[in-house]
């Protein structure tokens, strides 16, 4: 396989805080389509790994590229995401002081710039999208509340809404189940699925039923650097996967 | 198209405001020439002038809570935007002062003379135009915030150190305009003014007249604001207010959002300033202080920052109040003033109009959003 | 010639028995009101051949302005203005003459050549002198006029001289008149090589002179010595503005230092800190009032004194804020900075209306006034002292945070307040103490401060964004940035002094640092990592 065919490419990327390594040499490979889930111990560099592909963490060395070409290493935030790679927080974040409708309006793909947001209106084809998004994220009924008005299970879904309204080829999820119901983990799983379909995914979560759910490839990160691979159930067999996280 | 974006932010509130300062200009000029001086209706000159210095602090404020209320940038200099604008607009009086000076000098003002300058600097050619006094009157105090929020939005400063960089720019200028090289007047400043655009500026009608000016620049100043806030661009803002980095993870270049709202703003405060200059009759360094800065945020915050009339309510109350005390009890203005500062942060973080609102509307689910201030996020 | 002939002779008889002659010196005096300016002259040579002691009085009265010749017997006396008419004194003996009408006595004129003569005349007189002081004195004069007149009474000096700096003096000014007269090559360049070993500002304009007038030879000489001469001064330029920066630096790091610990520590923005700094110093005044009331001879220990009280003031002080106003305010930086800008404001006004608008007189000890001179450096011992006392705070706050139960509580507490909580520290008080802390050092800096500004409402004031400064510029919550800060700037200020003036010059240290912060939005010393974003 050539990196060109490659969704998104990550080789030997390293990153130290203060002499910490959060990541060391980590390589990584998603390919269009593919959804990934990623586990690992706390501080195995799974927050890291998102920071340095989104571009709040520049790599010390290593090499990141999106469709094969584009060098992500020296793209600031906004650039990456205007490339098609967006992302989901741990912790919800959303405008807290803004409408659900008009969270989903900011993150809608549309131009970006200062002059074309000052003059912008939405068009209708812009507010179908808005209703369709906010029927699949079940958030129609609170269209108008503040966002900061929401349960933390719906923001969550919110977060995940604004994601499919920005049209990502990439979508960078961490923890999108952390503080939910069994209910609505199911939920948000059947979600992500439907979404993996016409996009890359990849998920972090410490949730093994959750991971087991989704059904995808499996990589575990330990010590900022790749530890084992392949389906749940052949990492989950994996020893040195056992000693380090599943095992305790 | 244009009529629609400006009117697209006007609601209640704006519609109250507008209403109060048309009033304002038809009833000042009527009170301040139509009537007989011994009338209980009659204006002075000194009055006309006083509301008018009301007003221009109003769209300092205005300018201030563009971006403290609605971008999260607190900025401890925005008194630098308002006196450039206004010695843009000094320079022009003291050209038009001509050989009416005490030495009698046609090209050169009078501190010029005193300090055997032979010829006008570079930088004074153009200012006998009002035209381009008008124009540099928004484009300096906009070229150096530009410059200025050019490099520290692009170097992610904020929050407190965005805050006292600022305060070190309107510190810095302060310095550099006291001293005589600069060739601004040093200490004393630009005064003694004579006329403007041909007018007698200590006569009433043209006291009258630049008082309606300001009503109308105050009047434009919150409609733009209005609009620019309740467009799309606005949602951005106050977003990046809230939660920068997720705006950028949207794909939102937050630093040119901030760059524009901040130019934007000191454009306005420029606007004030040169308003401000004919009606007080003077522009000085002082007014580069840190702590005039500081005064006009207050305002802000008394009115209630993050919205558009609150600032406007804010800065003329405030001032009233201090005419009011620097007159009667002049031992006890600073300890007013320091103690709204206080009382205000503690018990009123959303200002006059924010405890209006929340009295007014008290559901219970509101009120847990009204809960959280703006800048919670932290330093 | 004949000028030059009466000055050896002189000199020889100065060094003969100055004494013997003490006797006839009246007449000589009487000589001096004889008339025309060429007797004048001539009297003032016969007084300098007695080479005495005493007639140095009598030509200094003569070079005042003060000699007369009285009308009615043709005495030469001192006469002073008083009343309407003079009192008039023996200018020899100091006797009391009597009072004389205006009219009744005549001045004696003199004209620039005299006045040249009579200023020779007194430097070789002085540098007889018996008091060594006197002599070096004397000494320096001659090396400032460079009159060639001396140079016969500096060598005959010269050659009876004991006190190696006194000889220092004398070989210097001998240098000084040779290379601005007519001398042979051989000791101009004899010459320049003292002067070059003098190297100061004196002598690179007396070595200019030199290199441009003399002959090729003496010309390359003084042209190397100018260039070892600069070289000097440029070194003890520097050292001079290296001790100016260190000066400023400690005074800015005391004033930094509180709010390193309120700002870096607690990350509360105390706009109010100048004011801590001010209350200091007025504790200062009301203690030194205290001593100069009750104990005025132990009036050299009333800083000592000051310190505890100042420090303990304005710590109250800043314990009553915390607890009042700013606990309510964590998290909130800004509003922070908004409310202690209001307390800053009302504490100045409390302090006018108490003390009045006026400064007010801080007395040094003896122990902190007066200077002493190392090398080419001035040291005023104030100065040296605040250098000192910075350095000593700077260091105790840092054992104190470190080493201490109380520090190990406030690092707690700023690393993970719920979990200092949960391990039983109590942490609103911690706070209270730690701004307190941060307040009582601005206090101490206000000691210190009194000392080298004025003691107003508005001392704080001049230092608040200075202090801004210095702590974001080391970075925040980093106490050696804030030492590394301080002194960076107070150094940089002073280097750019010279060049630029105070105002642009602190202009530019300002656009530093707001350019820096660009460069480095966490100062100097920042922290790296995640923990900085948290």
């Amino acid at each position: 396989m050539s990196t060109e065919d490659t969704l998104l490419y990550l080789d030997g990327v390293s990153v130290s805080f203060d002499g910490f390594r959060a990541l060391n040499r980590l390589s990584l490979v998603i390919e269009p389509g593919e959804m990934r889930a990623i586990i690992g111990p706390n501080g195995a560099g799974k927050t890291t790994m998102m920071d340095v592909i989104t571009g709040k963490t520049r790599p010390d060395t290593g090499t990141i590229l999106f469709e094969g070409r584009t060098d992500l290493t020296s793209l600031r935030e906004p650039a990456i995401a205007n490339l098609g790679i967006g992302r989901k927080f741990q912790r919800p974040t959303v405008f807290e002081m803004h409408t659900v409708w008009d969270n989903l309006e900011l993150s809608l793909k549309a131009p970006r710039r200062p002059l074309k947001t000052l003059t912008y209106s939405a068009t209708r084809e812009d507010r179908a999208r808005i209703e369709e998004i906010l029927d699949i994220t079940r958030l129609s009924p609170r269209r108008d509340r503040p966002a900061g008005s929401l349960s933390h299970g719906e923001k969550q879904w919110l977060e995940i809404g604004m994601l499919l309204a920005q049209d990502p080829k990439l979508l960078l999820v961490d923890e999108p189940v952390a503080g939910m119901t069994d209910a609505e983990t199911e939920q948000t799983a059947h979600l992500l699925k439907d979404i993996a379909g016409k996009h890359s995914v990849i998920v972090v979560e410490h949730d093994m039923v959750f991971v087991r759910e989704l059904g995808v490839k499996v990589t575990v990160l330990h010590e900022g650097s790749v530890l084992a691979e392949g389906s749940l159930d052949t990492v989950s067999a994996n020893k040195q996967v056992i000693d380090v996280y599943l095992g305790r | 198209m244009l009529t629609r974006f400006f009117l697209m932010g006007l609601d209640k509130k704006a519609g109250v405001l507008l209403t109060v300062l048309a009033v304002l200009a038809v009833a000042v000029p009527v009170m301040a020439l139509g009537t007989a001086p011994d009338s209980p209706w009659h204006l002075s000159t000194h009055t006309v002038a006083l509301l008018g210095k009301y007003l221009c602090f109003a769209l300092l404020a205005l300018s201030l809570d563009l971006v403290w209320g609605f971008v999260g940038i607190l900025s401890l200099g925005h008194a630098a935007f308002f006196t450039l604008g206004g010695y843009a607009m000094g320079m022009y009086l003291m050209r038009q002062i001509g050989s009416r000076g005490m030495y009698g000098n046609a090209d050169l003002p009078d501190f010029m003379v005193f300090l055997n300058w032979t010829e006008l600097p570079w930088y004074w050619h153009g200012f006998d135009q009002f035209w381009f006094a008008a124009i540099m009157v928004m484009l300096v105090p906009g070229l150096l915030a530009f410059a200025f929020g050019w490099f520290a939005f692009r170097s992610r400063v904020t929050g407190v150190y965005l805050s006292i960089i600022t305060q070190a720019l309107t510190f810095a200028l302060m310095l550099a305009f006291f001293r005589n090289d600069m060739g601004f007047g040093g200490n004393n400043g630009l005064t003694d003014f004579k006329e403007i655009l041909g007018f007698d500026i200590q006569a009433a009608s043209t006291r009258v007249g630049l008082f309606v000016a300001t009503v109308a620049a105050l009047a434009v100043g919150y409609i733009l604001a209005s609009a620019v806030v309740a467009s799309k661009l606005g949602k951005v803002l106050i977003a990046v207010r809230d939660a920068e980095s997720r705006v950028r993870f949207l794909g939102y270049e937050t630093d040119r959002y901030k760059l524009f709202a901040w130019t934007l703003s000191a454009c306005m405060a420029g606007v004030a300033g040169a308003l401000y200059v004919p009606q007080v009759g003077i522009i000085n360094p002082s007014e580069f202080s840190p702590a005039s800065s500081i005064e006009a945020v207050i305002w802000v915050a008394v009115g209630g920052r993050g919205t558009l009339a609150g600032p406007v309510l804010g800065a003329v109350l405030v001032n009233f109040g201090k005419s009011y005390f620097t007159a009667a009890l002049p031992e006890l203005w600073l300890f007013a003033l320091g103690g709204l500062f206080v009382l205000v942060t503690l018990f009123l973080p959303k200002g006059i109009l924010g405890l209006a609102a929340q009295l007014r509307d008290r559901l219970p689910a509101r009120a847990t959003v009204s809960a959280k201030p703006a800048d919670q996020k932290g330093v | 010639m004949h000028r030059a002939f009466c000055w050896l002779l002189a000199a020889f008889l100065a060094l003969a028995a100055p004494a013997s002659f003490a006797a006839d010196l009246a007449p000589l005096v009487r000589g001096l009101g004889a008339g025309s300016y060429a007797e004048t002259e001539k009297a003032i040579a016969g007084l300098a051949e007695t080479g005495d002691p005493a007639v140095v009085p009598v030509i200094e009265a003569l070079q005042a302005g003060d000699l007369h010749v009285r009308k009615a017997d043709g005495a030469v006396v001192v006469a002073k203005r008083a009343g309407n008419g003079y009192a008039l004194t023996d200018p020899l003996t100091g006797a009391a003459l009597g009072e004389a009408d205006r009219n009744a006595v005549e001045k004696i004129r003199i004209n620039n050549a005299l006045r040249r003569t009579i200023s020779a005349t007194l430097g070789a007189l002085t540098l007889m002198s018996p008091d060594a002081n006197t002599r070096r004195q004397a000494a320096e004069a001659v090396f400032k006029s460079r009159d060639a007149n001396a140079l016969d009474a500096l060598n005959t000096a010269l050659a009876k001289e004991t006190d190696a700096r006194v000889r220092r003096a004398m070989t210097q000014a001998r240098a000084s008149v040779l290379l601005a007269g007519d001398a042979p090559d051989a000791d101009k360049i004899a010459a320049v090589e003292v002067l070059q070993e003098r190297g100061d500002q004196d002598a690179r304009a007396l070595l200019n002179g030199a290199a441009n007038t003399g002959s090729d030879a003496v010309k390359d000489a003084a042209k190397k010595a100018i260039a070892s001469v600069e070289q000097r001064l440029a070194l003890w330029g520097a050292a001079q503005n290296l001790w100016y920066g260190l000066s400023l630096g400690s005074v800015l790091l005391l004033a930094a230092i509180g709010l390193a610990v309120t700002f870096g520590v607690m990350g509360v923005i105390n706009m109010a800190h100048g004011e801590m700094v001010m209350i200091g110093a007025y504790a200062t005044f009301l203690v030194q009032e205290a001593f100069r009331q009750w104990a005025p001879g132990l009036f050299d220990f009333s800083i000592l004194v000051a310190l505890p009280v100042a420090f303990l003031v304005s710590g109250a002080v800043g314990v009553a804020i915390e607890r009042s106003v700013i606990r309510w305010l964590y998290g909130r930086p800004l509003e922070t900075l908004l409310a202690t800008w209001g307390l800053s404001l009302a504490l100045q006004q409390a302090v006018r209306s108490i003390f009045g608008p006026t400064n007010r007189e801080v007395g040094a000890p003896s122990w902190m006034s007066g200077a002493f001179e190392l090398g080419g450096l001035t040291i005023t011992y104030g100065r040296l002292w605040i250098v000192v006392f910075a350095f000593l705070v700077f260091g105790a706050l840092l054992v104190a945070l470190r080493k201490t139960w109380f520090g190990l509580s406030i690092r707690a507490v700023t690393q993970n307040r719920s979990m200092a909580n949960a391990m039983g520290i109590r942490t609103a008080r911690v706070d209270a103490l730690t701004f307190g802390l941060g307040s009582g050092i601005a206090g101490l800096a206000g000691v210190a401060l009194s000392q080298i500004d004025n003691v107003s409402p508005n001392l704080g004031q001049g230092y608040i964004i200075d202090s801004f400064m210095v702590v974001v510029f080391g970075g925040v919550g980093n106490l050696w940035g804030t030492l590394v800060g301080a002194l960076a700037l107070g150094g940089v200020n002073k280097f750019l002094e010279p060049y630029a003036g105070a105002v642009l010059g602190k202009i530019l240290v300002l656009i530093f640092i707001i350019l820096f912060i660009q460069r480095r939005p966490r100062g100097l010393f920042a922290l790296k990592g995640r923990a900085v974003e948290a």
